[in-house]
């Protein structure tokens, strides 16, 4: 399974500057090519712990509860006052 | 007919004049396929299930029924002093004499106006092609941004929030308010779609509305706001209304939800299914690696051992190995050879008898020896003057070495 890394190889940026989607996608690039093994133990390693770093880093994103719920005033965006349910 | 009415009017019989009468209201197709407004008054339901009532006006009153078919696919039950349409055709209940609209629908007054202007509209944009499927863009699985139009008083809004807070608060909410029913809805609408698109530039708008009457859903019907929707550059989810209502802003819309909630569920992924996807592939990564490192272990064991093998220590060992293989092996066939060379030996034995140096004295040679016990073989041993000893089968004497040492031909 060849899924390309575009470009920049996306180690390089780190974990926490990716959206959620780029975090999960490069997760299962990572999880693609683990399982292609065409890869030596060390390339393998490093791998797996970059993945464990995403791992981390969208669990932790999902856990959050606060939503963040704003409304336009005119032409600002202001924090939304909401409703106790 | 009796066509002498100049002398006589003509006498029916109450049947005749009845059947007459039916006939002439049958053959008009003015009174078939109708629509009658009225309010409903005298509203009768028996144990047969008809329907028996009457729509009025101030000044004249039309007696209805409708068969109990038709009554069980009312949504609702009309009630004395309703404002309704009814449609149905004209005829003559011959028993009583009695003419009638026998109805097979009702509506409330005034919707009969707008379902015909809600098909208008439908099938004007429906040509312009605003309603193709090609036109509707797919919605972004991971949104970071989500618009909202809608209410800020109403239901829909809580139950959107509500929603999204339960599957997904990693996305931003922002709320563009505007009324949902009333003059001022259509325009509010169209209003806060295009601040959406302009200043907030969400990745996923949804518009919603909780449920009402088709005169309250109106607004989500009007031309305008069908347009600014297939006019905004971010998807539209539409939940409006309940399961059953449809409006022209669903046709128009990227994705119909059937409710605000669904579609505040259309809209987001739902943490619990990612967890799981999260899970999944952790768990797929911990097996790829350990199977990884085990066959690693297991080549670097097969390596060790190819190593190992051929180390000095390895190779003394294994040739010792290999004698006391070897040994082992060839145990059986060399006790073979020994049994054979004891039985040379014997023979041997026997011919050495007669080699003995002894017996050789006996036949008259001497053994000339150094006095250190070399024998002397050869004339290049000795020199003159060198004392030496002779031995002969009975017994030794010392002798010296001449001058005249001759070496034979």
């Amino acid at each position: 399974m060849t899924n390309a890394i575009q470009d920049k190889p996306k180690d390089d940026i780190p974990v926490d500057q990716l959206s959620y989607e780029q975090a999960f996608t490069e997760l299962q690039t990572i999880v693609g090519e683990l399982e292609s093994e065409g890869l030596s133990l060390d390339e393998a390693l490093a791998l797996f712990e970059r993945g464990q770093e995403l791992i981390r880093y969208c669990i932790n994103l999902l856990d959050q509860t606060e939503l963040k719920v704003q409304q336009i005033l005119g032409e600002e965006i202001v924090d939304f006052e909401t409703q106790v349910e | 007919m009796n066509q002498l009415a100049f002398f006589d009017p003509p006498l029916w019989t109450v049947n005749e004049l009845t059947v007459y009468l039916r006939d002439l209201l049958e053959s008009d197709n003015n009174l078939q396929d109708i629509w009658v407004k009225g309010e409903v008054s005298n509203i009768s339901r028996p144990t047969s299930g008809h329907l028996y009532f009457t729509i009025k006006d101030n000044q004249s009153a039309l007696r209805c029924v409708m068969w109990r078919n038709a009554v069980s696919r009312l949504t609702v039950m009309p009630r004395d002093g309703d404002a309704v349409e009814v449609h149905g055709s004209i005829n003559i209940y011959e028993a009583a004499g009695q003419y009638q609209l026998y109805a097979d629908l009702i509506r409330p007054t005034g919707e009969g106006a707008l379902y015909q202007e809600f098909t208008r509209l439908k099938a004007l944009l429906e040509a312009e092609g605003l309603f193709a499927p090609e036109r509707k863009r797919p919605i972004p699985r991971f949104p970071n941004v989500i618009g909202i139009v809608t209410s800020p008083t109403g239901a829909a809004l809580q139950d959107i929030l509500n929603t999204i807070r339960r599957r997904y608060t990693l996305a931003r909410i922002v709320l563009a308010p505007t009324p949902v029913q009333g003059d001022e809805a259509p325009a509010g609408i169209v209003t806060a779609l295009e601040t959406q698109n302009q200043i907030v530039i969400p990745d996923v708008i949804i518009l919603a509305r909780g449920g009402g009457s088709m005169e309250d859903l109106w607004a989500f019907n009007e031309e305008r706001v069908a347009r600014a929707i297939a006019a905004s550059e971010a998807p539209v989810i539409c939940g409006v209304g309940h399961e059953t209502d449809i409006t022209i802003a669903d046709f128009v819309s990227d994705l119909r939800a059937p409710t605000p909630t669904a579609a505040a569920e259309l809209a987001t992924p739902n943490r619990a299914d990612l967890m799981e996807n999260i899970s999944d592939l952790s768990q797929t990564m911990a097996r790829v690696l350990t199977a990884e490192v085990n066959s690693q272990r297991l080549e670097l064991n097969y390596l060790e051992n190819q190593i190992a093998n051929r180390s000095p220590q390895t190779r003394v060992r294994s040739d010792r190995q290999r004698i006391d293989e070897f040994i082992h092996r060839s145990g059986t066939a060399l006790r073979h050879k020994l049994v054979l060379q004891r039985t040379n030996l014997t023979s041997l034995d026997h011919n050495l008898g007669s080699l003995n140096p002894f017996a050789i004295l006996k036949r008259g040679y001497a053994v000339v020896s150094f006095p250190d016990n070399r024998i002397v073989r050869s004339v290049t041993q000795v020199h003159s003057s060198d004392e030496l000893d002779v031995r002969v089968q009975d017994g030794r004497f010392g002798v010296q070495v001449r001058d005249d040492i001759q070496e034979s031909e």
